[in-house]
């Protein structure tokens, strides 16, 4: 078993296996370690909502009006939202903070014990990427990636917008049962499927072949666009499909030609969406793929980027970061909508 | 029951003034109508004295106590929403039940109010329901018992008959007065139907673009009217108003009459009436047309059936207004000029 | 007449192009979930391994030898502690937050980007960035412990080295992954509640305790449900994080049942032991979805 530098193996004792009792009480004592900070902070959030605390865009004059137990009730409200708000993003950014920074770091300065980590003992440099791109194949399996990415995106956009329409628009009361089955496929996961796969990919002689990953990733990127592309089709009005008709198009064509264009805020939820799971998926890359060039980035670095026993930290918080905050950036424009995907079956 | 008094009461909105300096005087028991179309106040008004907004300026008093800064369940107030604001997750009991379980009622006194208050609007056997299972109108009675069973001193009623279709309307408004005569709390109404503000309240409040244009009661706001936006905004059709320098004139459908009509008086304003058009409505005849003098202005006449005179269209016709129903406002700033 | 016929037969055009347009997909998955799906219980009942060629059929032996593993009882258990307390803390914790967010400020989309970061990032990437956190030597958490004296001198834990903390450790990687979708989901929620019932309850006097368990909380229940769907279907069956971090270590106390399933299946190479175990995945999903959605639908609203 690999393990980092100092072997955490010879520090851990072979312990008996703790009885179930032992493990509730751990867990309950987390827990109400826990509670101690949500309680204050929830009852403090519902005072906050219920006692009409404006947001930020009250006036200076409105914020201070009042007796002065009002005035500090109200900075006071403020304060402690940000705080809280702070809090959650800290811990949610700072393992991305903590790879910026180990990115630029020289290697003797991460090694040395005695320095302080949040600083730059030694001068930042570049050297951690240059090894990155240079020593491994990590820009070949960037390349990898986006090439599944691309592949996969197609495959499933043929299958899926259609499928959403036909379930949106042509197939009434069964359809929706089957939409609903088609969402249940997600009740099927990857770490259940993926070994009779690996038999069945063998035999196929897709073995170590990024194409082994095109056929297999639109088994789970397609339901969910399915069911996403069918929410989307819904909210387009009847009327123009009707108009489309009428001036000549057939039903297809209305579709083609009219539907289809103005979902585009939906496909491209939907590219943004498959590209997404492509990049993080892991357990069929694993399973699949062994020689590294054909890996891509999500395998790659946990498996390659280890020499033995030592990690290159530099580079390796360098790979991660490459890789998350574009598909960060991208993702952010379309939450919403995803949002809307994940909640519209059972919010009704 | 109580007075509600407000001061020079402002609520901006990034610089806009959504309510400007309002001095208003709602008298003990009475019904208060805020009427104004949409955008003039009349809901965040509403909301100031709710306290679900804090003015940026001003004071609320309710009964003399000063208000503006407190909480709404301090202010011993109820409000009936538009929407009805029933909890969905809770029956029709819990929800009636809601305030008073708020204020820690026992179990038992609340269920003898509860049952009071459904009683009173006849819903008691709806108690067991929840809000989706209930028609438009008997949500309405819900949001109402919900609203009477603290005993507040003010009620807050913000259009609470625009969701409801047509034909309950007119039942819902005769209703909706005979219960607040039978209680005699403090109301505050808002609404935009005109019609409605004139059939329900004590007092008219008339509201545009944050400002109070005049307030009485319905005569006053109809007969007197403080400025040329009250004289048109109430009344269907609306008040003819003519440019004749150096004072705007203005005169009501139903009083601009042809001559015949009146006989022989002999303070009649006469006007030269060219007829364009003749709207048969069953009740009355509507009579579209241009003031040979001001051939550019269209003014409309209101005939009643049992008005007989033939008018025709293309005619045209002398009609006329008694001087003492002619209105005069002054061009600039639109108030009432008095007669002189 | 001929309208009736003109209109059945368009009726008839339209369900077989649906029917066509829908195919291609269905078939695909079909194939690809339902196929596979089958021919993992065949192979739990067979003795099929990564390099055999024929299979036989062996009823329920593979069963039989994991009932007796230790080691598989002490993957389910640990996969059951794993999701029921990360996701316990993920819809807690999602539910503060997604509250937190509710108000428009400045600045929200910033926080909103950093909230999202964990969520979207690779899960193998991000476990990485935790793996280095985690060092044992270089622990940023040891160090800034040991340098403000919170840590006594004494004090040094091997967060993935111990056998419950590194339980504790991989369960925060997993409620930190999975808290900003969950936040996200239940702010829809929040979102969708009018406005006027919150003012209505004010105006009824309910304090902020009351506001928040008799009226927001159970609005949002039924959206909470969902976000724990989907957490307890993402954690259940994850390994990756698992992988990344420990590999099942120390000695087995981090093994779930799919991380077991893959060391066993596909780095054992005894396919039949690994498609047995990895389907007991199934029927704790399905047992979880059918509860949480009967639930859903009770507390339905509208």
């Amino acid at each position: 078993m690999a393990t980092p530098l100092g072997k955490p193996s010879d520090k851990a004792v072979r312990p008996e296996s703790p009885g179930p009792v032992r493990v509730a009480v751990k867990c309950g004592v987390c827990v109400v370690a826990l509670l101690g900070f949500v309680v204050p902070a929830t009852t403090f959030l519902a005072r906050l909502a219920s006692i009409r605390i404006l947001p930020a865009t009250q006036s200076v004059e409105e914020l201070i009006r009042g007796s002065i137990m009002q005035r500090l009730k109200n900075i006071g409200g403020r304060i402690g939202h940000f705080g809280i708000v702070a809090a959650f993003a800290a811990f949610c950014a700072f393992p991305f903070y903590w790879m910026l920074i180990t990115t630029f770091k020289q290697t003797n300065d991460l090694i040395n014990v005695k320095n302080n980590p949040f600083l730059y003992n030694s001068p930042p440099t570049l050297e951690n990427l240059r090894t990155l791109f240079i020593d491994t194949q990590y820009a070949q399996w960037l390349l990898n990636t986006l090439g599944v990415g691309v592949l996969v995106v197609l495959i499933t956009l043929l299958l899926a917008v259609p499928a959403g329409y036909s379930l949106a628009r042509l197939t009434g009361r069964w359809g929706q049962q089957l939409a609903i089955g088609i969402f249940l496929t997600y009740l099927i996961p990857p770490t259940i499927l993926f070994i009779p796969f690996s038999r069945i990919i063998s035999d196929l002689g897709l073995q170590d072949s990024l194409w082994s990953l095109v056929l297999v990733y639109p088994s789970f990127t397609v339901p969910f666009c399915t069911w996403l592309m069918m929410g989307f089709f819904k909210t387009v009005p009847r009327d123009i499909e009707e108009a489309a008709m009428i001036d000549g198009l057939t039903r297809f064509g209305a579709f083609l030609k009219v539907v289809v264009p103005i979902s585009s805020a939906g496909i491209l939820t939907v590219i943004i969406f498959t590209l997404t799971l492509v990049m993080q998926e892991f357990v069929y890359a694993l399973t699949f793929i062994t020689s590294s060039s054909q890996l891509t980035v999500s395998i790659g670095v946990p498996t390659f980027l280890v020499r033995g026993d030592v990690y290159f930290w530099g580079s390796l918080m360098g790979a991660c970061l490459i890789v998350s905050i574009p598909i960060a950036i991208l993702y952010n424009f379309f939450v919403d909508r995803f949002v809307a995907g994940f909640t519209v079956g059972a919010v009704k | 029951m109580a007075t509600v008094e407000t001061r020079s009461i402002t609520k901006s909105f990034d610089g806009i003034n959504a309510v400007d300096g309002i001095n208003l005087l709602v008298k003990e028991g009475e019904f208060l109508v805020l009427l104004g179309p949409s955008g003039s106040g009349k809901s965040t008004l509403l909301r100031m004295i709710a306290g679900l907004e804090i003015p940026s300026a001003g004071e609320i008093l309710i009964g003399d106590k000063v208000v503006t800064l407190l909480p709404p369940k301090s202010r011993n107030i109820a409000m009936v929403f538009q929407s009805y604001a029933l909890y969905p997750h809770l029956t029709v009991y819990k929800n009636i039940a809601f305030p008073l379980e708020a204020q820690g009622m026992q179990s038992k006194v609340v269920k003898s109010k509860v049952e009071q208050a459904a009683a009173m609007f006849g819903i008691g056997r709806l108690l067991a329901r929840k809000p989706r299972q209930l028609s438009g109108g008997e949500r309405q009675r819900v949001a109402l018992a919900r609203a009477v069973v603290r005993e507040p001193v003010v009620f807050l009623l913000d259009e609470p008959l625009s969701n409801l279709d047509a034909k309950l309307r007119t039942t819902a408004r005769d209703e909706l007065q005979q219960f607040q005569r039978r209680l005699g709390t403090t109301t505050i109404y808002v609404t935009h139907d005109q019609i409605e503000a004139m059939g329900l309240g004590d007092r008219i409040a008339v509201l545009n673009q944050g400002k109070l244009h005049q307030l009485g009661t319905p005569h006053e706001v109809y007969d007197d009217p403080a400025d040329i936006f009250v004289a048109t905004f109430i009344g269907s059709p609306p008040m003819n108003l003519v440019e004749e320098p150096p004072c705007t004139i203005g005169f009501r459908p139903e009083q601009f009459l042809p001559i015949e009509c009146y006989g022989s008086r002999g303070d009649l304003v006469r006007f030269a009436f060219l007829v364009t058009r003749v709207e048969y409505l069953g009740a009355d005849r509507l009579v579209y047309g241009t003031l040979t003098a001001h051939p550019e202005v269209k003014v409309i006449s209101k005939l009643p059936t049992a008005v007989t005179v033939t008018v025709e269209k293309g005619e045209r016709h002398e009609f006329a207004v008694p001087r003492k129903d002619l209105k005069r406002f002054d061009p600039g700033s639109g108030l009432k000029v008095s007669a002189k | 007449m001929a309208t009736l016929q003109a209109r059945s037969h368009l009726l008839k055009e339209e369900q077989s192009l649906g029917r066509w347009m829908l195919a291609p997909a269905v078939i695909y998955i079909a194939a690809l979930v339902g196929f596979p799906f089958l021919l993992a219980i065949y192979y739990s009942l067979s003795d099929a391994t990564v390099g055999s060629q024929v299979l036989h059929f062996v009823g329920f032996k593979n069963y039989q030898r994991i009932f007796e593993n230790s080691t598989f009882w002490t993957s389910l258990r640990n996969a059951l502690v794993f999701t029921l307390v990360s996701q316990l803390l993920v819809v807690i914790l999602g539910k503060v937050l997604a509250m937190a967010l509710y108000k428009d400020f400045r600045g929200k989309w910033v926080v909103r980007f950093l909230i999202l970061l964990p969520w979207v990032a690779p899960i193998s990437l991000g476990s990485i960035g935790w793996l280095w956190i985690f060092d044992p030597v270089y622990s940023v958490i040891n160090w800034a412990g040991r340098a403000s004296g919170v840590f006594g001198d004494n004090f040094w834990p091997i967060w993935l080295g111990q056998p419950d903390l590194a339980m504790a450790s991989v369960i925060m990687v997993d409620v930190w992954r999975l808290l900003p979708l969950a936040t996200v989901i239940i702010l829809a929620g929040l979102s969708s509640i009018p406005q006027d019932i919150h003012d209505a309850a004010q105006v009824d006097g309910a304090g902020f305790w009351r506001h928040l368990t008799h009226i927001n909380i159970p609005l949002v229940m039924p959206i909470m449900l969902v976000a724990l769907l989907f957490g307890i279907v993402f954690t259940f069956t994850d390994m990756i994080v698992i992988y990344v971090l420990t590999r099942g270590g120390p000695y087995d106390t981090t093994q779930v049942i799919a991380s077991y399933a893959y060391f066993t299946g596909i780095q054992g190479g005894d396919l039949a032991e690994g498609a047995a175990i990895s389907l007991f995945l199934f029927p704790v999903l399905v047992a979880v979805a059918i509860f949480l959605l009967t639930l859903a639908r009770r507390t339905e609203v509208t």
